[in-house]
């Protein structure tokens, strides 16, 4: 049964901004990364990539490597366990173990420019890499198609020979196309033909990549007694582990990870790459310990990022401005296999309005790039960036007010989503009144900086479901009132403090007195990946499980010192006294000195498994300046205003509402894969890929809007993914308030700015 | 394959007098981080485009992937674990903090060298000051916001 709760608003530590607890380790230098891990015989993994977007492997041959002073083993594919189809859940995506086995390194056929086709383990890295450049792999370079278009033309060369599609539950075979599904319902062709303005638009988006600083990495141990010990940065030790194991072929308990801090995920550090290939290698060099650090163009050419695509979207209203049907098509990229985040687009690309009748067909599609992972409320900133644009462009066609069409169509608890889920208490509305009485709303776009340039102000809401899954939560109280608290969240951005504050605020001690620890895999039980914006709500909803727990085993010690009823105890503001004797009340911490006295340690547990969790919204507003005779386009202001339920640590919620507009202003301005007729990513580095720096991007604003979640003690809905949706198509509608001209295409960079102003002429 | 001989390199890091042998293609970040052991210093691009591995050379940042360790004989370092003192943290580690300048934190060691690097010699930036002299620091998590304020903080509070 699904609790549901009332919502409070006397907290004491909820709310407020404490300093996180690894904070200091990690302005100091001395918090442990995956890639600072340091063992005793410890030897360096280089893997070997292919230079093709689409080859048959011929032939391998691995002698002048392993004949090289330092090196200590050498693996190709033919290393790995054999896989049959296999799915696994991952919490946010899932696995194929066939596919993702032959993704670790290729078996046959090398399928994207970038995939590993061996690895060498040596003395240092720099051996490593020598010893990586005498492998020699000859190869037969095939066709490729490199994009939706490409992969589903007539004569597109087959990437997978053995997928069998699912084209609305009938099988395909020799195709490109995984799977093509649709949610259906109400009338919708039948309320096309009797709506009065009807637009139908197609957008092109190009892959982008997460961008997290720190590259993948991973230090193995498999020895002797055929246990394998994994260190790493990853967003969820767990599914490391059922992945690994599972390619390993081993049983879960005979892998144990350990998570160290993570450099940034958004999604990407999910999948595992190099957590396989460093065990293998270290099993062939006798049980050393191998680790492996990814070169930043293995990050761009050999990791998971986010699927490009053509999205069309069809939208019907009355003359009146009411919505009345909605279509949609969306195709996305899988990468080499399948699993494009193409069934999160569909539940997100009509959520931000109430819509009777809508059709939306979703298409995984196989092309020779790498396997796409989560970014970020994966698929949904695609399906955000073509249905907001549209939005724009019916409100254009039939002369209706942007912001009050958004406001009379707006999602509400009872709407149905697209896929047919029927929205509990949801906070659209509320972000939208939130927008139109921000600062940033109510105040004028101002003069550009420079005469001749223009400026011009977009919205755009989007709408991310949230996760809820599996977490784990384990307190120890300590004989000086403070707590210890175990956690299997890894702490991508601050939530060890979100956590934490959730079990202080029931325990009724600061947050300071709450020391979270995030362990492995052996050290606390099953949770599921930070992703999904569930850290602080799952793993959060754990602690206040576990705080609960222990205030109830300290109501029975308080009980037996008094000799009293426990349910004469009660507890509140971190006292326990008696209901009826007003003699009787001690404090959480001197009770807590008293252990010793009533039994002995005090430790309890809080575990989650959470079916449902708040779905949210944002609205953005975003000012740019465009020079129409470069193109070059400057963000001047820009506001997120977002629904978060409840802002457990204010300063976090702004940091995630910051970062995600930061990232979607990049992925609308510059980012993408470009790539060459050959398959080739031809800006495969940081300078090229050209990520926004501190010069690109203005202050940006803040507005927390609170409707608090009925599925979670204290409110919370998540706020990590709602933040990259609204951002491309809010860039879009400014660049069209600026300049006149309406781009489908990202990125939105100067060269197509220029082109289409040329065309409007 | 015939590997080169090994450089002798004395070198002062956070103040202390260092010497060791380096391979004459090891960079100064892996110097750092494999045979000096200060693993504060991040990796993240190895071709001087992201400022993760920032460090301060005679009190001039640089990118440390970018430099031989070989290079700096006779020089001194200055890396993240040479920010704090016995008096306790520095400004911008305090201010970083206060501000929650840091989300996932790897390129946090590069900024508050690089801006420490800054307010050195100039005590009061503009605003537009510190975004352009930290433009060659990526950050993906915050959107730099935070940042920019944190060193502004710093900056008011050494005054």
């Amino acid at each position: 049964m699904v609790s549901t709760f009332e919502p409070k608003s006397n907290y004491k530590v909820i709310g407020t901004r404490p300093i996180r607890h690894d904070g200091l380790d990690k302005v100091t230098g001395r918090a442990i990364y995956g890639a600072d891990i340091k063992l005793p015989g410890m030897l360096w993994a280089v893997v070997v990539r292919s230079p093709h977007a689409h080859a048959r492997i011929k032939s391998i041959d691995t002698s002048a490597a392993e004949a090289m002073d330092g090196v200590y083993a050498v693996m190709t594919g033919a290393d790995l366990p054999a896989q049959e189809d296999r799915v696994v859940d991952l919490g946010e995506g899932s696995a194929n173990f066939r596919w993702a086995s032959d993704n670790i390194m290729a078996s046959d056929k090398a399928l994207y420019r970038g995939h590993a086709v061996a690895a060498v383990a040596a003395s240092d890295r720099y051996i490593a890499e020598m010893a990586a450049g005498l492998v020699k792999v000859e190869y037969e370079v095939l066709p490729n198609a490199t994009n939706v278009v490409d992969a589903l033309a007539p004569n597109a060369p087959i990437i997978l020979e053995d997928l069998v599609g699912d084209d609305l539950g009938e099988e395909v075979k020799n195709t490109n196309m995984a799977s093509h599904f649709r949610h259906e319902f109400g009338n919708v062709d039948g309320s096309f033909a009797k709506a009065d303005h009807v637009i139908e638009r197609e957008y092109t988006m190009q892959m982008v990549h997460q961008g997290y600083i720190e590259p993948h990495n991973a230090t193995a141990i498999w020895d002797q007694e055929n246990r394998v010990r994994i260190w790493t940065s990853t967003q969820g030790a767990f599914p490391v582990r059922t992945q690994t194991a599972g390619i390993l072929k081993l049983s879960e308990s005979r892998v144990k990870v350990t998570p160290l801090e993570i450099g940034g995920g958004f999604g990407g550090k999910i999948p595992i790459y190099l957590e396989p290939v460093c065990a293998i290698l270290s099993r062939k060099s006798g049980g050393r310990p191998v680790k492996g650090v990814m070169e930043r163009r293995s990050v761009f050419e050999g990791s998971g990022p986010a699927p490009g695509g053509v999205l069309t979207v069809k939208l019907g209203a009355t003359r009146d401005g009411k919505l009345v049907a909605a279509a949609t098509d969306i195709k996305l990229e899988a990468g080499a296999y399948p699993g494009a985040a193409v069934g999160a687009a569909a539940m997100c690309v009509f959520s931000c309005y109430d819509i009777a009748n809508t059709r939306i067909d979703g298409w995984d599609i196989v092309v020779n790039k790498p396997k796409s992972s989560a970014y970020r409320a994966p698929g949904a900133p695609q399906a955000t960036y073509a249905m907001e644009s549209a939005v724009d462009e019916l409100c254009e066609a039939a002369g209706f007010d942007k912001m009050k069409f958004r406001v009379d169509n707006a999602a509400h608890e009872g709407t149905r989503r697209g896929d047919g889920v029927i929205f509990q208490k949801v906070g659209m509305r509320e972000v939208l009144a939130a927008t139109k009485a921000s600062p940033h709303w109510r105040s004028e776009i101002g003069a550009p900086s420079r005469p001749g340039n223009k400026r011009g102000r977009g919205i755009a809401s989007g709408y991310w479901f949230n996760i809820g899954l599996k977490s784990s939560v384990n307190l120890a109280l300590n004989s000086d009132g403070t707590v210890e608290l175990v956690e299997g969240s890894t702490d991508i951005g601050g939530s060890r403090a979100s956590i934490a504050m959730q079990a202080a605020e029931v325990l009724g001690i600061t947050a300071e007195e709450v020391r979270p620890s995030v362990v492995d895999t052996e050290s606390v039980g099953y949770t599921d990946v930070t992703g999904g914006s569930r850290t602080t709500y799952a793993t959060g909803y754990a602690a206040w499980k576990a705080a609960n727990s222990m205030v109830d085993e300290l109501k029975r010690r308080a009980a037996l010192l008094w000799e009293i009823g426990e349910d004469n105890i009660q507890f509140e503001d971190g006292v326990f006294s008696s209901k009826t004797d007003s003699e009787l009340k001690i404090s959480f911490k001197d009770l807590a000195g008293k252990l010793n006295d009533t039994g002995g340690p005090v430790n309890t547990t809080g575990a989650v498994d959470l079916e449902a969790a708040g779905g949210a919204y944002g609205t953005h507003i975003c000012d740019l300046e465009i020079d129409p005779e470069t193109g070059k386009t400057d963000v001047v202001r820009y506001t997120v205003v977002q629904d978060v339920g409840k802002a457990i640590h204010p300063s976090y919620v702004e940091g995630q509402m910051q970062g995600g507009a930061a990232q979607g202003v990049g992925w609308a301005l510059n980012e993408e894969y470009f790539m060459n007729l050959d398959g080739t990513m031809m800006n495969s580095t940081y300078l090229d890929y050209r990520m926004p720096t501190s010069l690109d991007l203005p202050e940006i604003e803040t507005v927390i809007v609170e409707v608090p979640n009925p599925l979670h003690p204290f409110g919370v809905r998540g706020v990590g993914e709602v933040p990259i949706c609204p951002p491309i198509a809010a860039v879009a509608n400014a660049i069209h308030d600026a300049v006149g001209v309406r781009l489908r295409d990202t990125p939105m960079n100067p060269g197509k700015i220029m082109s289409a102003l040329e065309k409007k002429g | 394959m015939e590997l080169p001989q090994r450089v002798h390199v004395r070198t002062t890091i956070n103040g202390q007098a260092q010497e060791f042998l380096v391979p004459p293609y090891m960079s100064l970040l892996d110097t750092i981080r494999e045979i000096a052991g200060l693993t504060g210093t991040k990796e993240g691009c190895l071709d001087g485009n992201c400022g993760a591995c920032t460090v301060s050379i005679d009190g001039r940042i640089v990118d440390s992937c970018l430099v031989l360790g070989a290079e700096v004989d006779g020089k001194s370092i200055t890396t993240v674990e040479g920010l704090a003192t016995a008096k306790g943290l520095h400004p911008l580690q305090q201010a970083f903090l206060e501000e929650a300048a840091l989300q996932c934190g790897i390129c946090t060691p590069g900024f508050l060298v690089a801006a420490k690097g800054l307010l050195d010699n100039e005590p009061d930036p503009s605003e537009e000051r510190i975004r352009h002299w930290l433009a060659g620091n990526l950050c993906r998590c915050t959107g730099y916001d935070k940042i920019v304020r944190a060193v502004q903080k710093a900056a008011t509070a050494s005054h």
